[in-house]
Formats: structure tokens, C-alpha cells, sequence
């Protein structure tokens, strides 16, 4: 199956990842062999079978709603390159 | 050409877990940034989410109170998207199977007609952090206690079709999460809020038109402004010949107008998918029914109680069970007053609910308790004090002077029911007054009536308020016709 430029183009921006030109036949090539194998599934009837969620089949242990955490923001924000205040910096985000 | 509104609202509430959903870290509101977000709140690598069960129970709760289905298997899923106060590039809530589906939500509108709207889901996933742009010069700070803290989105059906409609059914949703005890429900901190789907379409459509959404709204009046807001902007440009654009758009109170956050858009590619670090949340039908009998009396059912049992009217019972601690307040007060149902609502909605506006204090800060003003009540029942000098110790009581009781005696409010003493009174009033004696003896029967009130005025100040009204009017009607 094959896959265009700009489909690579859209994935690898919701990922944020930067591809070169050179990249993407490459990654074109590679998506469409993930795709084949994709639709090679997509033949099997599955009509009868529920849809798995997990492939553990256990179901989730709940933990009680106690505060089980101490402030530790100092040894965190070691390894943040720029914190100020208590804060995390980063490039200034506004709508 | 006439036009249609169709409203959707998506609110979110804040549980009141002590920890977030997926970690220990506490979720305590104005704590100093960053000193609640732990290891996995923060997306370190290799941390794994445990749920909080306090938050399943939550959500059931509030299933189980608007009659909807709850799923006995849900899953959580990864919402992927990129954003600063998201640090790990996706959000934790569900998607295909939600835990709560269904239900239904009963909204009464001024004009007393009541309203069924659809609730479509309602499903659990974790706060994000929060921006703060201000202060930190040409970069902006981001505090992540906020981070993984437990929600519950509840999206209606598109089924309301104008801003009062939307309000009403904010608002009891809103009494529903505070009467349950799963959120806070304090707008101001953010623990309640909605995004508002609007669209437009020709009167008598029955396809719906396109819709914007409006985020981010923390207030009951901003919702109904922002509505308007976005009705009127739509409408005209549908009445130039334009389109509505789909979008995502941000309401500006400042202003009063919503704008477009195109960003937002771009990044409408969630590319949800089972988280894997997650199992599925399996309910059995008896932990469910278990939940079910840990369900508070609810405020449609304690609405008619009031009706039924207590005989107030539909008003003074929808507005004493509007607010869960108004209710509650109410029925410690008439139970200290041992019954009369409706005096003690006119002196909760009335003097309590003035005094409390006045000084912008919330029902559980007012220094009149429920007990203290249920021993008012019963002193007026009793005859004790009338209802106008009850109003001077309701103000002695609020100004911390002590209980009812106590300020009666120590003012000497006590009414006045000797009937010597009242008749002492009334004589003295008569022969002060001899121009006004002649003058009601002159007047035909019909006016009597009226300058009659001007001989009890004169009783009521010599005794300063404290005679008994009912048989001050006696004795002056029968001395002066007589």
C-alpha cells in the first residue's frame, strides 16, 4: 500500500519530528511495508472475536486514595535546564 | 429568516480526590508550583500510573445519579498532542469505552417549564498543568500541580437551544456534583467548567449546522454571555450569505466576544489508542450496587419531599434544595425549631440569605447556626417575640451577641401579653390623643379601619415593639368603638 510525501510530511509534524528532504523516501518505503503487513491483518475475519484492550486479560488494581507523595520539586528542577520561582521555563506559548 | 440554536456543553469537574488519578501526589488547591507534581506527573521516564479507586467511585457516583449506564468494562485511553503543560505528549482519559454512557439530566426553566436533556457520556481523565505568562519576561512558567488531577467530562447531547437553557443545566449539574461530595464545584479555582458547542441553523432544520466551540468558560453568567455572544456573531454572517467555519474559539469576558484559537486546530489530530500502561477497569454489578447505596438523597427527590411532606410551595423548595448546604442548614433550623416549615424558609431565604449577601459569606461561615436560628424561630412560634423584634436579635445574634434566648432577656425583648399592662397603654394612647379619638369616632365604618393603624403604631412605640400586635388591636378596637 502505498503512502504519498505529505502523509509522511503530516505524520512526522504531529510527532514533531523534523525529516530532511533526503528522508523521506526512505520513510515513505518503510511506512507502506507497516502498512502491507496492516492489511495483511485487516483480511483475517475477526466477526466473532471482542476487541482487546489489553493483552493481559487481568483487570486493573485500584489503589487508595491516599497522598503517598512528598514535595521533591528541588531535586526535579535539577535536571530542568531553566526553572525560576518554582517554575518550569519554557519558550512563551499564548493563544 | 428565523434561526435555531443548538447548544452542546462539555463540562468538566475537578473530583475531590486527595491524590491525582494516576499518582500520590496530593491535589490541594494554591500550594506553591510545582511542590504536587511528582515523578509521574511530571512524565518522567519509566513511571507507570496506578488509578485512584476514590475516582472510579466518583464517576460511578455520578452515573448512578443521572440513570445512566455504567460500563462494567472501561478503558483508558492516550489523547496524543503536544503542549507545555502536558509533559507527556499525550493525556490520559477514554475514549471508545467510557465509564459512564447515557442518563439523563431534568432542567427547570423561569417560565416553570421542565426540560429533559440527554446526557451522552461522561468519562474520566486527568488534568493538565498550568501556564502562566506573566512575570517570567519573555518566556512563559509552567506549574504542573495541577497535573493529573482526577476529571470527569459529562458532554450533552446537542439538545439545548438557548443560553438560559444551557445555564439551567450547568447549574444542576452542578448541584449534583456538590450534593454528591465528588468536586468542589469552586468555579473561581477551575474545579468546575465548560466548553460550549454552538451552532445555527434554519427554523425547522432538522440537520445541525456548523458548530464552534467555545472553551474554557468558569462561570455561569460567562457562559450565558458567551453564548449570546456567538449566536449573534453566527447569525450574522449566515445572514451575509457566509459560513460558519468549524473552530475552536476562546471567550473573552473582558471584551464580551469570542475569538479564534487557530493553533488549536492545527493540532485536532488526537490519534487516540489504548494506553498500555493501563488495564481495563473492570465493575462488577454488586461493587456498583454497593456505590449505589452510598448515594445522598438527591435534589429532585428532597425537592419534592419539601412539597410533599413539609407543604412549601414548588419556588420555596426548588430554591432551599438548590445549594446541598442551604437544604441541610434548612432542616437542622426547622428541627430545632420543632416544625413550622415555612417560617423557618422565609428566614433562610429572607434575613439569612440577605445577611449572607451582604457580607459575602457562603452558608457555612455564617455565625448564626442552623441550631441558634431554629431557637429564634421557636420563640416566634411561641410568642415569646414578635416577628419584627425577631429581626433585631436575628442582627444581635449575627453580631456574635450569643443565642436567642440570651438576647431576649438581656435587651428585655420579651413581648408583652399581660393584659393589664397592655391595657394601661392603650388608655394612655386614647387620652394623649383627643383630636385623633374624635376624628376615627367621625368617620364612617369603612375608614375606621385605617386610622386605627395610627392608635397601634402609638401602643406598639410606647412598649418599643415589644406588645402583642394582635391584642393591642383588640383592646383599641373595642375601647375606641365602643
Amino acid at each position: 500500500m502505498s503512502i504519498d510525501s505529505s502523509e509522511i510530511e503530516k505524520i512526522a509534524w504531529l510527532a514533531r519530528l523534523s525529516l530532511n528532504e533526503d528522508d523521506i523516501p526512505a520513510s515513505k518505503a518503510d511506512m507502506s511495508k507497516i502498512l502491507d503487513l496492516v492489511e495483511q491483518m485487516n483480511t483475517i475475519d475477526t466477526g466473532g472475536i471482542e476487541p482487546l484492550a489489553h493483552p493481559m486479560d487481568i483487570r486493573a488494581r485500584l489503589r487508595a486514595d491516599e497522598v503517598t507523595e512528598t514535595d521533591q520539586r528541588a531535586h526535579f528542577q535539577k535536571n530542568a535546564p531553566a526553572t525560576e520561582d518554582g517554575h518550569y521555563l519554557v519558550p512563551k506559548v499564548i493563544e | 429568516m428565523s434561526w435555531e440554536t443548538v447548544i452542546g456543553l462539555e463540562i468538566h469537574v475537578q473530583l475531590a480526590t486527595k491524590s491525582k488519578i494516576f499518582s500520590g501526589a496530593a491535589t490541594a488547591y494554591g500550594a506553591d508550583a510545582n511542590t504536587q507534581a511528582c515523578a509521574v506527573d511530571l512524565g518522567l521516564p519509566g513511571v507507570l500510573p496506578v488509578i485512584n479507586e476514590e475516582a472510579i467511585r466518583s464517576a460511578v457516583k455520578f452515573g448512578l445519579a443521572i440513570d445512566a449506564q455504567i460500563a462494567p468494562h472501561s478503558v483508558f485511553a492516550r489523547k496524543n498532542y503536544f503542549y507545555p503543560d502536558l509533559p507527556k505528549g499525550y493525556q490520559i482519559s477514554q475514549f471508545e469505552l467510557p465509564i459512564v454512557s447515557g442518563g439523563t439530566v431534568e432542567i427547570q426553566l423561569q417560565d416553570g417549564i421542565k426540560k429533559t436533556i440527554n446526557v451522552t457520556r461522561a468519562h474520566l481523565e486527568e488534568d493538565a498543568g498550568k501556564s502562566v505568562h506573566e512575570g517570567f519576561g519573555n518566556l512563559t512558567g509552567i506549574d504542573l500541580n495541577r497535573a493529573g488531577t482526577p476529571l470527569i467530562e459529562i458532554v450533552s447531547e446537542p439538545e439545548m437551544c438557548s443560553a438560559e437553557e444551557a445555564v439551567a443545566y450547568m447549574k444542576k449539574i452542578h448541584t449534583l456534583v456538590r450534593y454528591l461530595e465528588i468536586s468542589d464545584g469552586n468555579m473561581q479555582e477551575g474545579s468546575f467548567r465548560c466548553d460550549a458547542n454552538v451552532s445555527i441553523r434554519a427554523s425547522g432544520e432538522t440537520s445541525l449546522g456548523t458548530r464552534a466551540e467555545i472553551k474554557n468558560i468558569n462561570s455561569f453568567r460567562f457562559v450565558e454571555q458567551a453564548i449570546n455572544h456567538e449566536v449573534e456573531r453566527q447569525i450574522d454572517i449566515l445572514e451575509e450569505g457566509g459560513k460558519v467555519v468549524q473552530e475552536t474559539r476562546l471567550y473573552d469576558p473582558d471584551k464580551n466576544e469570542t475569538r479564534s484559537m487557530r493553533s488549536k486546530e492545527e493540532a485536532n489530530d488526537y490519534r487516540y489508542f489504548p494506553d498500555p500502561d493501563l488495564l481495563p477497569v473492570e465493575l462488577s454489578r454488586d461493587e456498583i450496587d454497593a456505590i449505589r447505596t452510598q448515594l445522598p438523597e438527591l435534589p429532585d427527590a428532597r425537592r419534592s419531599r419539601f412539597i410533599k411532606e413539609l407543604a412549601l410551595s414548588e419556588y420555596d423548595s426548588e430554591s432551599l434544595t438548590a445549594n446541598k448546604e442551604i437544604a441541610d442548614y434548612f432542616e437542622s433550623a426547622l428541627s430545632a425549631a420543632g416544625g413550622e416549615a415555612k417560617l423557618c424558609s422565609n428566614w433562610v431565604m429572607g434575613e439569612l440569605s440577605a445577611a449572607l449577601n451582604r457580607e459575602n459569606k457562603e452558608i457555612s461561615e455564617s455565625p448564626v447556626s442552623a441550631n441558634m436560628l431554629g431557637q429564634l424561630v421557636l420563640r416566634i412560634k411561641d410568642n415569646t417575640i414578635s416577628n419584627n423584634i425577631a429581626k433585631q436579635v436575628f442582627e444581635a445574634m449575627w453580631n456574635g451577641e450569643g443565642d436567642a434566648d440570651g438576647i431576649i432577656e438581656a435587651r428585655g425583648l420579651k413581648q408583652l401579653t399581660d393584659s393589664g399592662e397592655i391595657e394601661k397603654l392603650v388608655d394612655d394612647v386614647i387620652s394623649d390623643n383627643p383630636e385623633q379619638v374624635e376624628q376615627f369616632r367621625n368617620s364612617p365604618e369603612e375608614k375606621r379601619g385605617k386610622l386605627i393603624g395610627f392608635f397601634v403604631g402609638q401602643v406598639m412605640k410606647k412598649s418599643r415593639g415589644k406588645a402583642n400586635p394582635q391584642q393591642v388591636n383588640q383592646l383599641l378596637s373595642e375601647k375606641l368603638n365602643g
